[in-house]
């Protein structure tokens, strides 16, 4: 499952590089847990995943989804297992290179393209021409000028997607970006992603939508209770998944 | 102003009163004081008194200068505590929080020490000068700004953290955005301070001495004015000080109130 800029590269090679410049994938995580106040909430978690593509992270509320996105993403250290991206293990260089949206979004308390701006002067690729085109691509130019804490909720989002894609991540997580927002902010928000995918962005997308899910997948993961019961193709888990609580939780019974 | 006021010949029958005695008049001689001070304060305002100009001036200069310095110090140090995590924070935060608490004639004592001409600091000959006032002042409000701008600034800080670390945003500029997108709740914070500084009276007259049209300010002028027993005259001057509180407490709350209508805040 190796990404196709990795094909062919001797291993030797691949161990010189740093993780400023590696490829970040595949990301290969092995007995990954977190304990806190001695509950396992993330239980020995295997998982390999490769470039591209979009996986889809699904499970009941409580099954660690939001906590894996944060483990892989370099938020929470794990207090077990290890997560290694393109062979080097997390780091702030490694996180650098990704980019995350939470489910309710965090704006600063400023206009919606100092927002914007804020993010893009991290990199040193401030330009308004830049910061235009990104707020065009979210409907949101129109309201450049507006504080972004005035937004409706989906505008909100909508803002925060693109910051995130505005640092040109390699790898984007989003947690439940689309939860309680208006079917428009979701075709924008699915529209926006697809197209990060296009664009060879790895999108780790977590949702409880199943249509969403049937929408976006190409793979995924089912969690519950912690632990990673399913990982397989969409097609495969939609139509015959594995795990007796994947097959319930897809016929909409109630799981525990 | 030490020098005959329009008010202070009215004010004869309690020459002589030693001052912080205890005041044994009548309630209507209380009152006549009173309704003196007002219109005394008036009168003082609207004639543009120059000796009065000269001491609100002097005092918005000292304070406000003060202000600024321990803001300088205050606001970035109180992000850094804020942002930061370190074995013996929690001491660090007592010691703050405690040093808001400084008694200022010890502070006056500690500055006019080291200023005095025997003290390490003599050599720069600031004792009895605006200048001593402003570094009494400072050391004074510096603790004050710096332990609420931190609490402010970590409930902020709670907020925008996780994102942050997720756009690696270097500690240097997450201090900035934080002061920044803090600055209205900062500015009041800043008031606290302000409102330290002008009504301090205990430092700056060891540190300035009272000199007239040097370094006498309208807490110490009111001292005097009070010692001498020219009662009207110090109440006017305390009408005028707090005139001077409430102006800028009804700037800030505009301030803040524009700013929580946009979000802001």
């Amino acid at each position: 499952m190796h990404s196709p800029s990795l094909a062919g590269t001797p291993a030797a090679d691949r161990d010189k590089s740093t993780p400023e410049t590696a490829t970040l994938l595949p990301l290969e995580v092995h007995s990954l847990t977190l304990e806190r106040d001695g509950k396992r909430l993330i239980d020995g978690i295997d998982l390999t995943l490769a470039a591209g593509g979009l996986t889809v992270v699904m499970g009941p509320n409580g099954a660690g989804k939001s906590l894996l996105l944060r483990l892989l993403h370099g938020l929470i250290p794990p207090t077990g297992g290890e997560i290694r991206w393109g062979c080097h293990p997390m780091s702030a260089a490694i996180r650098e290179r990704q980019g995350m949206v939470f489910q309710r979004p965090v704006l600063l308390r400023r206009s919606v393209a100092a927002n914007l701006d804020f993010a893009l002067g991290l990199r040193g690729g401030a330009s308004a021409k830049r910061r235009d085109a990104l707020l065009d691509r979210v409907g949101l130019l129109s309201r450049a000028k507006q504080p972004a804490r005035l937004l409706s909720g989906g505008e909100q989002q909508r803002l925060a997607l693109i910051r995130a894609l505005a640092l040109e991540p390699e790898v984007l997580f989003l947690d439940e970006p689309t939860a309680s927002l208006d079917p428009a902010s979701v075709l924008t928000i699915e529209e926006v992603v697809r197209g990060a995918k296009a664009s060879g962005t790895k999108v780790i997308f977590v949702t409880h939508d199943l249509n969403q899910a049937r929408r976006l997948a190409d793979d995924v993961l089912f969690l519950h209770h912690g632990q990673l019961l399913e990982q397989s193709a969409a097609e495969t888990f939609f139509s015959a998944p594995r795990s007796e609580f994947a097959r319930a939780y897809l016929e909409g019974r109630i799981i525990v | 102003m030490q020098n005959q006021k329009p008010g202070a010949a009215s004010s004869g029958s309690l020459e002589g009163v030693a001052a912080l005695e205890p005041r044994n008049e009548p309630d209507w001689i209380i009152v006549q004081d009173f309704s003196e001070a007002v219109s005394l304060a008036m009168s003082l305002v609207v004639s543009l008194d120059a000796d009065l100009l000269e001491i609100i001036g002097l005092s918005l200069r000292v304070s406000l200068t003060a202000l600024a310095i321990a803001c300088l110090i205050g606001f970035p140090l109180g992000a850094l505590v804020a942002v930061s995590r370190f074995p013996g924070r929690s001491g660090l935060l007592l010691l703050m929080n405690a040093l808001m608490g400084l008694p200022p004639v010890v502070v006056g004592l500690i500055v006019y020490l080291h200023l005095s001409n025997v003290g390490p600091l003599g050599w720069l000959q600031l004792l009895y000068t605006p200048a001593a006032m402003i570094i009494a002042q400072t050391i004074l409000i510096t603790p004050i700004v710096a332990a609420l701008s931190r609490q402010v600034l970590e409930d902020l800080n709670d907020e925008y953290a996780e994102q942050f670390r997720s756009l690696s945003v270097p500690r240097g500029q997450a201090i900035q955005a934080l002061i920044w997108d803090a600055r209205y709740s900062l500015l009041t914070v800043a008031l606290a301070g302000f409102g330290r500084a002008i009504a301090e009276v205990g430092a700056v007259i060891i540190v300035g001495g009272n000199i007239d049209h040097l370094t006498r300010v309208m807490t110490t002028a009111i001292a005097l004015e009070t010692s001498k027993g020219d009662l009207p005259l110090a109440l006017a001057l305390g009408l005028i000080l707090l005139i001077i509180a409430l102006a800028v407490n009804a700037l800030v709350m505009a301030a803040r109130m524009t700013a929580a209508r946009q979000a802001y805040a």
